[in-house]
């Protein structure tokens, strides 16, 4: 990619790009994965013991003087193990970089076939050759989006083919998980020593103002004293409900969380006098206009948040009939 | 034995044991098959049975069943839905094939997701000694 001036930056969702990639791909195979890779350890009893007893087979032919090795051990001889092997050749490693690099960072291994030439015993040192047989275009699996690879392996002891192995794995971009991630929260109002009683009173389906104890002046949002005298003391009084939409701005953008655009907000004169942001609900944001009457509602959002909200007061007589 | 005759079935309780001695006995240190953290971390519920174990397997149902004498020369197979730890893997077999002294058996394992592996096993008897 970086080689050519002229070559657009890589972009991942591009036809290009995913042709380019596959093109960079493809010419993997047929080049070695591995070229005389050794076996960490000869043939031995005690893997093939610990084997049997993993996998619980119990053959008598895998014990004993005569001992041979299970046959579908063949690959474990050419494991690398916890510190993995050293001295393979670097087109595979390069290879998985690339898939690695274009977002396929997972691996599982998807088929094995093996054949097997002549039983392997204890003593016998395994060597292998692996060539890099196939990489496949893109395909969609329930795991996710990734590339296949194949590569066969040729097992020798000596001079001697003991056995041959293809194996693919399939790389892959995680698939996003199938569960749809659950809607986010609403935002949740912080409630404080002084606006403590305005959520009790939603709680309970009431809309309560303050009223100023020394001059009767109501005030809405709840504040710690009155903005006309000063006064500290203040009782409550509950809404009658009916209000009309004040103002209002439509939201398009930025989208929140929790919230589709287009909706209304609205700035609501309640009957008593005071205003209050909120919504209309069951009322398109396009039909919402100044002045029109609307009437106190509550709805509980996320399971656990009760708003005090509004709807058209003519749509009053249907919503009771119809709750929505 | 004769094609189309089915093998009894060889249920292999799957055990976060068997899952991890198998990735070991079989020198897999990949960590989806032994941390379960990192299995997560990789878009996994939990550690899943590596395909060495899986192959290893499928040679014994065949071995058990024909005994001894039986002599694997090839084991081809594809991995489906994984074996996760506390679930069971119900192996079947169908004989395929049978040539000569050659025998090839489809075989099928099932678990509780659906079909963990399928594939065929071909092999041929040793003569009595």
């Amino acid at each position: 990619m970086g080689d050519d001036p002229d070559t657009p930056p890589p972009q991942p969702d591009s036809h290009h790009s995913a042709a380019n990639l596959l093109t960079r791909l493809k010419a993997y195979e047929g080049r070695p994965a591995a070229v005389a890779g050794v076996g960490k350890d000869p043939v031995n009893l005690p893997m093939i013991r610990h084997w049997c007893e993993a996998l619980g087979d119990t053959n008598p032919v895998y014990t004993g003087s005569d001992a041979v090795a299970p046959p579908t051990m063949l690959q474990a001889w050419t494991m690398g193990g916890l510190t993995g092997h050293t001295g393979r050749s670097s087109a595979y490693d390069e290879l998985l970089a690339l898939l690695d690099e274009s977002g396929c960072t997972s691996v599982v291994a998807t088929d094995c076939e093996q054949e097997y030439l002549r039983p392997l015993r204890p003593g016998d040192r395994v060597t292998f050759d692996t060539v890099i047989e196939s990489v496949s275009g893109r395909k969609t699996t329930r795991l996710g989006t990734g590339h296949f690879v194949t590569t066969r392996t040729d097992v020798r002891v000596g001079e001697t083919l003991v056995g041959t192995h293809r194996f693919r794995i399939l790389k892959y971009a995680p698939a996003q998980r199938k569960k749809t991630p659950p809607r986010p929260s609403r935002p949740r109002p912080v409630v404080n020593r002084d606006n403590a009683g305005f959520w009790e009173g939603v709680e309970q389906h009431r809309l309560l103002i303050q009223r100023c104890t020394s001059c009767a002046t109501l005030r809405f949002p709840w504040l710690p004293g009155c903005a006309h005298c000063g006064g500290p003391d203040w009782d409550t009084v509950e809404a009658s409900g009916e209000g009309s939409v004040y103002s209002y701005v439509v939201m398009h953008h930025p989208p929140f969380p929790a919230f589709d655009p287009p909706y209304a907000v609205v700035l609501v004169e309640l009957a008593e006098g005071v205003r209050m942001v909120s919504n209309v609900v069951g009322t398109p944001y396009d039909k919402v206009r100044i002045g029109m009457p609307v009437r106190l509602d509550f709805r509980t959002y996320d399971g656990d948040l009760t708003l005090p909200v509004f709807r058209a007061a003519a749509d009053e007589a249907a919503a009771e009939e119809a709750p929505v | 034995m004769r094609a189309g005759d089915e093998l009894p079935p060889l249920e292999i309780p799957i055990t976060r044991t068997l899952i991890v001695a198998g990735a070991i006995a079989s020198r897999d240190y990949q960590d989806v098959h032994h941390d379960p953290e990192l299995a997560r971390q990789k878009g996994s519920p939990d550690i899943f049975m590596n395909i060495l174990t899986t192959n290893g397997l499928v040679g014994r149902y065949i071995t058990d069943h024909f005994g001894p004498r039986t002599v694997l020369r090839k084991v081809a197979i594809r991995l489906g839905a994984p074996n996760y730890p506390g679930d069971t893997m119900v192996l079947t077999g169908t004989i395929e094939a049978l040539e000569d002294t050659t025998a090839t058996v489809r075989i099928v394992g099932t678990n509780g997701i659906g079909n963990h592996v399928t594939g065929t096993v071909t092999f041929w008897m040793r003569d009595a000694e």
